[in-house]
């Protein structure tokens, strides 16, 4: 089930976090009740509109009882829970995950918010070696049509685009991890190009993408030409005309183009998915000259 | 199920016969509907995935790797969608993604022990002549080595042990394969485990009988279920895998959950480096695990019981086979076990090359016909374990402990070894000593008693150091030869008895050459689910290679502790979180130095 259609229950579950007592519905995250006591976490692999899978272990925390860190992002609360967000622990692990990510891969074009966090927690992937020396994620380009651009030296193997295109949204399964341990990767089946593969181009991965590794071609070659300039983008809500179900588009436009479309995560029709119509049926308005 | 769309290539004519063979002729454990809750997040109801590893075994050995055609095939034969199946099959290391040069890949152990005893060489010599090998992590024949495991297409799968360029072309030219039980101990009347070990033809199950073979079953089938897991409980048996959980607890924890199937699974997917005791025990007391499992399966009402059995054992998992067969034949499995009406079954399953597996979530995850990621706990496998429902894990050794539990009862087994360490232990000795092997004693014997039961060092030079249970336990100095080898004296020195190895160096070895093959083999056998193992893994082989070539910088040495600390508190699993364990040992014994 994910996040935006979870229900919780009305019983209350005390727990003390960071040292103050509070309650927080029955089956509700460690991650839910952060939020609840505004304490800011941090998360990659975690969306409000996908199931946990708790795979970056960036969002641990400090659990009394429990020998190792647990993530707080699928680790339900239990009654009498003692929790601890900011013990050195935990922010020792929250800053090596993010340097070990940062020295693996290109986190340039990474949300905002992954590189406010590495700020926050002093992370300096440079101190795990030169890059030229270590091994990194380093790799061509991937454009095999004119809808995607996927640039795997950016990704992070946070698995949502896997989880979006498979049973938590659009039950394509046309991407999986292959390989195992560093090699492990997003990949199709026998790495075939994507439009040979079962890949309907809903756009969904790229919709949930956090580090920029799959991108609309629009803002992929933006980008290139030094053109991309989000300060200078104006976001319009509209309803996509396409057919009956009414999903709320965000048409994304710089300079009177439209650059890319998202749907709002917490949107009751699409919870932040669209098929694609929604998300690329627009490039008429735009007619190649 | 979704629409899938499959690929156009198609498979030749033995891929399909190999795969419809390998999902038709399929065991009696058949399961309607597996559905999968926990892990990831995927739910979905899908009939036949758990077919999917098989199906891929089957294909590899017919056609000596995954062919685009064959996978396609088995996608929708089993309408597994073919990103997902290929994911899949690119976990395991034992499935090709290139079609094969010849009729067979040797798959040369080049691990700490087998490096001892000259694995580079034998690499080298084999690639000389032609052959196609391939470095493989610890193949389980450490008393024996070098091992070569060789993967045959289109034929059975053997093993090579003590063995050479000469044996090799021999053995590959239909001469048959070194069984050599190296059992110093053999005869000793203190035997428990091991008392059958090389005196029982092992495809016999009369001969089992003659040997107090299905005694235990007959006395459990007259007794309830919960006196059973009582005899258990009270005889303080733990777990023999490396995480020393009370046996009794899990049964009873299984057995509690009313109303649900539940699992049992042999966890026999022995991989740690150093470890080979269960495969002694399923090569030749095959009977005495099918029985154990027999027992355990009534008392904690499991009808299916899986034996996850690691790929590189072909020896273990054709002797099982067989003796499954046979006890079937004889009423010993099967609907009504010796007339008392009760049910239990057993199949095989085959691991693929995968030391992960071995995790217990992550071997749920593999049956299940999924990656071997394994799964956040909790909630842990006594609630949601294989197919999400109710499941015990036990390791082989453990399980062989079962039927003198329950003939001699709980208490009269809690009687031996000591207070917090019941029973007995198997002791897996390589390296450099002089009577390399399989050794049991009662816990509370010293790590010094053992050795000196083996003949004491043996080599070059001098005895330097020896690694305690394994890539995931510790180095530890001569000074250490008093320290009683029981869960209790182990954990107070903080150092793990894990699967029980006993491996001894020399000075005279090159002690940064194993430090680092142990970082290699992590790295190697990241599953590369989460990001402090799969990268944290990668760092620390780097940064050992700087140390050992600059010798230590400070730097260095803190940021081992930060990888260390990531690893080890923030990792999913078991793997992760001893990654840096032995490594760290070897730092501060300075074995990275010795050799500068």
């Amino acid at each position: 089930m994910s996040e935006t259609t979870k229900k919780y229950s009305e019983t209350l579950v005390d727990i003390t976090l960071n040292d103050k007592k509070i309650s927080a519905p029955e089956g509700s995250t460690i991650l839910d009740a952060c939020k609840q006591a505004d304490i800011d976490t941090p998360t990659l692999c975690w969306a409000e509109n996908l199931t946990p899978v708790n795979v970056c272990r960036v969002c641990v925390v400090e659990v009394e009882g429990s020998r190792a860190l647990v993530p707080s992002c699928s680790r339900p609360i239990e009654d009498g829970m003692v929790i601890s967000t900011n013990s050195e622990r935990v922010n020792t692990s929250r800053r090596m995950v993010l340097e070990l990510l940062a020295s693996s891969v290109e986190m340039d074009r990474a949300d905002n918010e992954i590189l406010k966090w590495m700020d926050h927690y002093g992370s300096n992937p440079g101190r795990m070696g030169n890059s030229s020396e270590i091994k990194t994620s380093k790799q061509p380009v991937k454009i095999q049509d004119d809808l995607y651009v996927r640039d795997y030296e950016r990704c992070i193997l946070c698995y949502k685009c896997v989880e979006a295109c498979g049973d938590d949204a659009q039950h394509t399964f046309a991407i999986a991890t292959a390989g195992r341990g560093f090699e492990a990767h997003i990949s199709t089946e026998f790495d075939v190009e994507l439009p040979d593969s079962a890949c309907v181009y809903c756009g969904n991965c790229i919709g949930v993408c956090p580090t920029g590794a799959l991108v609309f071609k629009t803002e992929h070659d933006m980008r290139e030409d030094d053109s991309w300039d989000p300060d200078n983008q104006k976001v319009t809500e509209t309803i996509c005309g396409f057919c009956g179900v009414g999903c709320n588009l965000e048409l994304h436009t710089q300079d009177e183009k439209i650059v890319k479309v998202t749907s709002p995560s917490d949107h009751s029709v699409t919870e932040g998915h669209l098929c694609i119509k929604g998300r690329f049926g627009w490039q008429h308005a735009h007619p190649k000259n | 199920m979704p629409d899938i769309k499959f690929g156009t290539s198609l498979p030749t004519d033995s891929e399909k016969k190999a795969v419809d063979e390998a999902i038709e002729s399929y065991g009696p454990v058949t399961l309607e509907i597996t559905e999968r809750l926990v892990y990831a997040g995927h739910k979905r109801t899908q009939e036949r995935r758990h077919l999917l590893l098989p199906a891929l075994h089957a294909l590899q050995n017919t056609s000596g790797w995954i062919s685009p055609g064959g996978l396609d095939y088995v996608c929708r034969v089993l309408e597994v969608p073919p990103a997902e199946a290929y994911s899949v099959a690119t976990f395991y290391h034992l499935f090709a993604s290139q079609p094969p040069n010849g009729n067979q890949i040797l798959h040369v152990c080049d691990d700490i022990a087998c490096s001892l005893k000259g694995a580079e060489g034998l690499i080298d010599d084999l690639k000389k002549e032609g052959y196609e090998t391939k470095p493989s992590p610890c193949l389980g024949q450490c008393e024996r080595g070098p091992a070569v495991f060789i993967q045959q297409i289109a034929s059975h799968d053997s093993v090579a042990v003590d063995t050479d360029l000469k044996k090799i072309n021999k053995s590959l030219n239909g001469t048959s394969e070194n069984d050599s039980i190296k059992l110093p101990q053999a005869g000793s009347d203190h035997l428990r485990l091991l008392a059958r070990v090389g005196i029982i033809d092992p495809n016999s199950l009369d001969d089992y009988k003659s040997h107090g073979g299905y005694k235990a079953l007959t006395k459990a089938l007259e007794m309830e279920a919960n006196q059973i897991i009582e005899e258990v409980s009270k005889s303080g048996l733990r777990g023999r895998g490396g995480a020393a959980f009370p046996t009794g607890v899990k049964w009873k924890a299984v057995a509690d959950e009313k109303g649900k199937t539940h699992h049992l699974v042999c966890n026999a997917d022995e991989s740690e480096p150093g470890t080979f005791k269960d495969r002694v025990l399923m090569e030749n007391d095959p009977f005495a695990l099918i029985e154990s499992m027999t027992i355990a399966g009534i008392a904690i009402g499991a009808e299916k019981g899986w034996f996850y059995v690691r790929g590189e054992y072909p020896v273990a998992k054709q002797r099982l086979s067989e003796a499954i067969g046979k006890a079937r034949k004889f009423g010993l499995l099967g609907d009504d076990i010796l007339g008392s009406g009760k049910k239990f079954e057993i199949e095989i399953r085959s691991g693929a090359g995968a030391y992960i597996c071995g995790e217990e979530t992550a071997l749920f995850n593999s049956i299940e016909g999924f990656r071997g990621e394994p799964r956040n706990k909790p909630p842990f496998p006594t609630t949601n374990g294989l197919f999400n429902e109710p499941t015990v894990v036990n390791n082989v050794e453990t399980l062989a402990n079962i039927p003198r539990i329950i003939l001699d009862g709980g208490e009269a087994f809690a009687s031996e070894g000591t207070d917090q360490s019941s029973g007995t232990r198997l002791f897996c000795l390589s390296g450099r000593v002089a009577l390399p092997g399989l050794y049991e004693f009662e816990f509370g014997a010293t790590l010094g008693e053992i050795l000196d039961a083996a003949g004491g060092f043996s080599g070059p030079g001098n005895l330097k150091t020896v690694l305690l249970g394994g890539a995931a336990g510790s180095f530890v100095t001569p000074e250490s030869i008093d320290l009683p080898l029981t869960f209790e004296d182990t954990r107070d020195a903080g150092v793990s008895l894990g699967s029980g190895v006993i491996m001894a160096f020399s000075d005279a070895d090159e002690l940064t050459k194993t430090v680092l093959r142990i970082a290699e083999f992590f790295r190697d056998e990241s599953c590369g689910q989460c990001v402090p193992c799969r990268v944290g893994t990668v760092r620390q082989e780097e940064l050992l290679i700087r140390i050992a070539d600059k010798n230590s910088v400070e730097t260095d040495i803190s940021l081992f502790d930060d990888l260390a600390a990531v690893m080890s508190d923030a990792s999913i699993c078991g793997l992760g979180h001893t990654a840096a364990s032995a490594v760290r040992s070897a730092l501060n014994l300075g074995l990275l130095e010795t050799q500068k």
